[in-house]
């Protein structure tokens, strides 16, 4: 029980930080002030989301690890994260649909858990967590329905992103055997349960921004099992080279 | 390729319930909603407002710096108008 609770938060954990990290990314390149603030914004709701999560599970686990060992001290097949959310940027077309592919599935997911999950801890970062989920709804699906239904450029770039992007989404609904034993004893929401609030919410934006989702024969999942694209290590080494280089270090 | 600028959007902040919305600056957006979001990232990130009005800044008249002299310079003598002229009787108390 004890290392399922582990594997489900590092999952969810994982998502948050890698996702957060891509975001971070933007700061000072977003195509505007406006949303080079914004951007960063999103990315602090995440990374503080994947903290919470790192220093319960680190307490589950009861090794002495800390948040930042959960973070920085693990390599790429040891990370759980869902291919979606440790994709390459691309333009900011493909980061908002990203992102609204990915809160259209924790919005619900966390309010879910702050309702209904038997551990008070995970209640409580769920109630926080959903709060701003809610926001990074609104603000990544009112962009997705302004760059589909913009001009010939913005439109033609977001079926490009819709196109390179979907066939990850079907990732969010997939359970692990710890997502699936939490689930079954009611400390997180059973994933596969967000599907139908998922597709109105994503099928509403996506037909208001003049966008058809396509058929996915092929969905790409393995990130639960450490089976991760090329680009996630980079990305790890970029973020994890100064405690690499320098173990300990604190600022 | 011609670029249509993005509007500008002039932004104004309730700090807490009951004080009046103030001017805090201006943000682009190309829309109004799209303006309470950027206006929501740009000057609330540390908890500075519980309400955001945004305002076209096109929408707004502005008096003429060079007319500064007959809009604001005929008060400068009429000091009665500052309840602080008049000396209020003892048996008023206070006011």
């Amino acid at each position: 029980m004890t290392d399922q609770l582990f594997d489900a938060l590092i999952e969810l954990a994982d998502d948050n930080l890698v996702l957060g990290h891509r975001l971070s990314e933007w700061c000072g390149h977003a195509p505007m002030l406006e949303e080079d603030l914004a951007l960063a914004n999103l990315a602090l709701d995440l990374v503080g989301t994947a903290r919470a999560l790192y220093s319960l599970a680190a307490e589950v686990e009861g090794k002495g690890r800390t948040e930042d060992d959960l973070a920085y001290l693990r390599v790429e097949r040891e990370y759980r994260n869902l291919l979606l959310v440790e994709r390459p940027n691309g333009d900011f077309g493909h980061t908002i649909l990203r992102q609204f592919y990915f809160a259209a599935f924790m919005e619900p997911f966390w309010s879910a858990a702050a309702a209904g999950s038997s551990d008070a801890r995970i209640r409580a970062i769920a109630a926080k967590a959903a709060k701003e989920m809610a926001y990074h709804l609104r603000h990544s699906g009112e962009w997705v329905v302004r760059l589909g239904d913009g001009t010939d450029e913005s439109h033609r770039r977001m079926v490009a992103a819709v196109d390179a992007l979907h066939h990850y989404t079907d990732e969010l609904f997939v359970a692990s055997p710890a997502a699936e034993a939490m689930a079954g004893a009611g400390v997180l929401p059973r994933r596969e349960a967000m599907r139908a609030e998922w597709d109105r919410l994503v099928g509403q934006v996506l037909a208001e921004a003049g966008l058809t989702a396509p058929d996915v024969p092929w969905p790409q999942i393995g990130g639960r099992e450490g089976l991760h694209g090329e680009e996630l290590g980079h990305m790890l080494a970029e973020m994890q080279y100064l405690q690499r280089a320098y173990p300990g270090a604190t600022w | 390729m011609t670029e249509t600028p993005t509007p500008l959007w002039e932004v104004f902040i309730r700090p807490r319930n009951g004080l009046s919305h103030k001017h805090v600056g201006s943000v682009h957006a190309a829309d109004a909603e799209l303006a309470l979001q950027a206006a929501r990232d740009v000057y609330t990130r540390r908890g500075e407002g519980t309400s955001i009005w945004v305002v076209p800044s096109a929408a707004i008249t502005a008096s003429d710096p060079d007319a500064a002299a007959e809009f604001f310079e005929p008060t400068a003598d009429k000091i009665y108008r500052h309840p602080t002229f008049y000396e209020i009787p003892e048996e008023v108390g206070h006011m």
